[in-house]
């Protein structure tokens, strides 16, 4: 009894410890990368997309309504040109979003976008996205951030209105000011 | 018999006397008093916490805001539930591990005799922590136990490095008691003591170590993850820098689900070793409780999702974890058929660990089927946050994991200090707290259908009377429970004597040590036939 050595077992436990905060850890790009493959949570790629799916179908007909919004606390004024488009799958579309600074500074935003039904996002295909970059703005100024997509023809049949909505956070504290980042 | 005396020869040459007065309990390492300082730390932590619930129900007595303000409301619904998960129910457990399961499985104490000693003493320093940030300036913490990002990061004080240092310090003092569970139980059981031989217990206690051990660390990274969140610049829970709030959820969750499985599985094996005594039968299906138990654990792994219906999950998601949760039924229903099975014709009689051991199985079924209820994903929508599920967790955990606790006392109490409690004093608080907890928590249901949410201070009109009942439901019981520490006092100052057994149909090795045991028992180890 006495002569029972506890260390094998303590050290494969306590190893056990560490894979498993290792595996909290490992949570973070886990949850990103199924969320990416899936689609579920409306998270959008955050990467250009090819023109090859876009092969439009005219006996479809998708509405993608525009949302955007300015996160609390953030001064800028945020929001889409239309609200509302009427869309064949597969054809490309072009919107803009209008932003403005009204403060007296240099200010550096992101746009993080949201697909609504979250299964629409694999098939929310972005040529061109303001999302891609961070947007900086001189104080007082104003931009129209472009926005060129279209919906890929494998849409499932069952969804016939896709909401895009964007939140714009300020991250001028989060990063120095960088010069102006290209959106093409 | 001979064990008994074979422990004092050991005592004699081989140990000293533990040393007097504040020292003995600062360096011991012996599992009894270890398992002693773990229950009645519990024990302040269950009045602590009480007492802010009281300030809670006495704010919710009438609508309108009379006594604090919200923030301090806040702080107190998120400071109750940290104290009573973790400074109560997970140390009460944790102390009747250590005094137990070396009695029980024959050995002469832990397996890690100091850093059992380290994993109590840090727990004081991590509860004065918690509740010394709530006399911070702007107060202490006020997110909600669950902490959900953003409000634990963006919306919170400067009290939330204190909150995170204390979690820190409570989740390595679990992880390090599981570990000296599992050592315990695999290293020096008796010879003879096979594993479909331990006391259920024991059993219970194994698979809620592993359970610890698997998610306690996961705790620890993602109240990191907050930290690094508020104070370094991360952006794990921040959309603005990528990362995403609903992830938290996510991960704070699959430490959640098998926590509330660590808070109820050693309940099980109290349970389990309550009815069969005062039935005076073998407990009826001991393998498909093992098994049952295992099956739980498990699942406990798949179903955290159940917390988040409401996060916008795609269907398929929502189907997968309402059935996984509703499987969880299957087992727990075998436990349940179990011990009425093992009560069925039984020479039953009702001493007090018997009455709240019966009264665990019953009220444990309501909240479990209550439990049930919020599985169903579409009806959750409509629950969701609201006071039906206050009703479900404190129907599973005071009614459930709180009554096995106090059956646990009641029944090791005689063995633990060589005295009988006072049977009168220990009726009136059965019976003060049956029908109190009820008046307590049975309403909850009512106002939680009609809607009355969760953690607000204040509340509509329509739900006065119900609230007011509630409160004096609330204060009856935290009343009640003063009976309990004057039975605990009286027990232990003195009382009559009892026997080794104690009960008359108590079997197991514990029962062979003399009331109280002696200081070292089983330093040689016993036959197990």
């Amino acid at each position: 009894m006495a002569s029972t050595n506890h260390r094998p077992l303590l050290i494969r436990l306590l190893f056990s410890v560490i894979v498993m905060f290792g595996f909290g850890f490992a949570l973070v790009p886990l949850y990103d990368v199924f969320c990416e493959i899936t689609g579920i949570n409306g998270k959008t790629r955050n990467e250009v997309a090819g023109i090859e799916r876009a092969v439009p179908d005219k006996q479809r007909t998708i509405t993608v309504q525009f949302l955007a919004r300015p996160d609390k606390g953030m001064p800028w004024v945020f929001e889409p040109e239309v609200t509302r488009l009427e869309v064949h799958p597969g054809q490309i579309s072009l919107v803009h979003y209008q932003a403005q600074n009204p403060t007296g500074s240099a200010m550096v935003a992101q746009a993080v976008p949201s697909v609504s039904p979250g299964t629409a996002a694999l098939y929310f295909n972005k040529m061109e996205c303001f999302c891609f970059n961070q947007q900086r703005l001189d104080g007082g100024a104003a931009l129209a951030m472009p926005l060129q997509f279209y919906v890929d023809p494998a849409l499932p049949a069952d969804i016939e209105l896709i909401t895009l909505a964007y939140t714009l956070y300020d991250v001028t504290q989060r990063d120095p000011i960088q010069p102006v980042t290209q959106t093409e | 018999m001979s064990i008994v005396t074979s422990g004092h020869h050991a005592d004699e040459h081989h140990h000293s006397a533990p040393p007097a007065g504040f020292k003995r309990w600062l360096y011991t390492t012996n599992h009894k008093d270890i398992g002693t300082m773990y229950l009645l730390f519990a024990l302040a932590m269950f009045f602590i916490g009480g007492a802010m619930a009281m300030v809670i129900r006495a704010e919710l007595f009438q609508p309108g805001l009379q006594l604090v303000d919200p923030n301090f409301f806040n702080q107190m619904t998120t400071v109750h539930g940290l104290i009573m998960v973790f400074g109560a129910v997970m140390p009460a457990f944790t102390g009747l591990a250590n005094w137990l399961i070396p009695m029980m499985i024959g050995a002469p104490d832990m397996a890690l005799p100091r850093m059992n000693n380290w994993s109590f003493w840090i727990l004081p320093f991590a509860f004065s922590i918690l509740l010394m940030s709530l006399f911070m300036e702007g107060g202490g913490p006020a997110f909600g136990w669950t902490f959900y990002a953003p409000l634990s990061t963006t919306y919170s004080n400067d009290s939330t490095a204190l909150f995170v240092f204390s979690v820190h310090i409570m989740g390595i003092s679990s992880i390090m008691g599981a570990i000296n569970v599992i050592v315990t139980i695999f290293n020096m059981r008796a010879p003879g003591m096979k594993w479909m031989k331990m006391p259920l217990f024991v059993w219970t206690w194994l698979i809620t170590a592993f359970l610890l051990i698997a998610v306690m660390p996961v705790l620890a990274g993602v109240v990191t993850m907050v930290l690094t969140d508020k104070y370094f610049g991360t952006s794990f829970f921040d959309a603005a820098g990528g990362g995403d709030p609903v992830l938290f959820q996510h991960i704070f969750w699959f430490f959640g689900h098998p926590e509330v499985y660590i808070m109820i599985l050693p309940a099980f094996g109290i349970i389990s070793s309550i009815v069969p005594t005062f039935a005076r039968k073998p407990l009826f299906g001991y393998a498909s409780m093992v098994y049952a138990t295992s099956s739980i654990a498990l699942l406990s792994f798949l179903v955290w999702a159940h917390h988040m219906f409401t996060t916008g999950m795609p269907v398929f998601a929502e189907l997968f974890f309402m059935y996984c949760t509703m499987l969880i039924a299957v087992p727990t229903g075998v436990k349940v058929f179990n011990w009425v099975a093992t009560m069925w014709r039984g020479a039953m009689t009702f001493e007090i660990p018997m009455m709240f051991a019966i009264a665990f199985i019953v009220l444990f079924t309501i909240g479990g089927f209550s439990g049930l209820m919020l599985a169903i994903t579409p009806a959750d929508f409509q629950y969701h946050d609201t006071y039906f599920v206050v009703a479900h967790f404190h129907y599973v955990l005071v009614t459930g994991a709180v009554f096995s606790i106090i059956a646990a006392a009641y029944y090791w109490l005689p063995k633990w200090t060589g005295y009988m409690y006072n049977e009168t004093l220990a009726r009136w608080h059965f019976w003060c707290s049956l029908i109190s907890v009820n008046v307590l928590f049975f309403p909850m249901h009512f106002v939680g259908l009609a809607g009355m949410p969760r953690r607000i201070p204040d509340y509509a009109l329509q739900f006065a009377d119900f609230n007011a009942l509630i409160s004096i439901g609330g204060f009856a019981f935290g009343l009640s429970q003063l009976l309990f520490l004057l039975v605990v006092y009286k027990c232990v100052q003195g009382g009559e004597k009892a026997s080794a057994q104690v009960w008359e149909g108590a079997e197991g090795l514990e029962w062979q040590l003399s009331s109280p045991p002696p200081y070292h028992s089983f330093t040689t180890p016993p036959e197990v036939k």
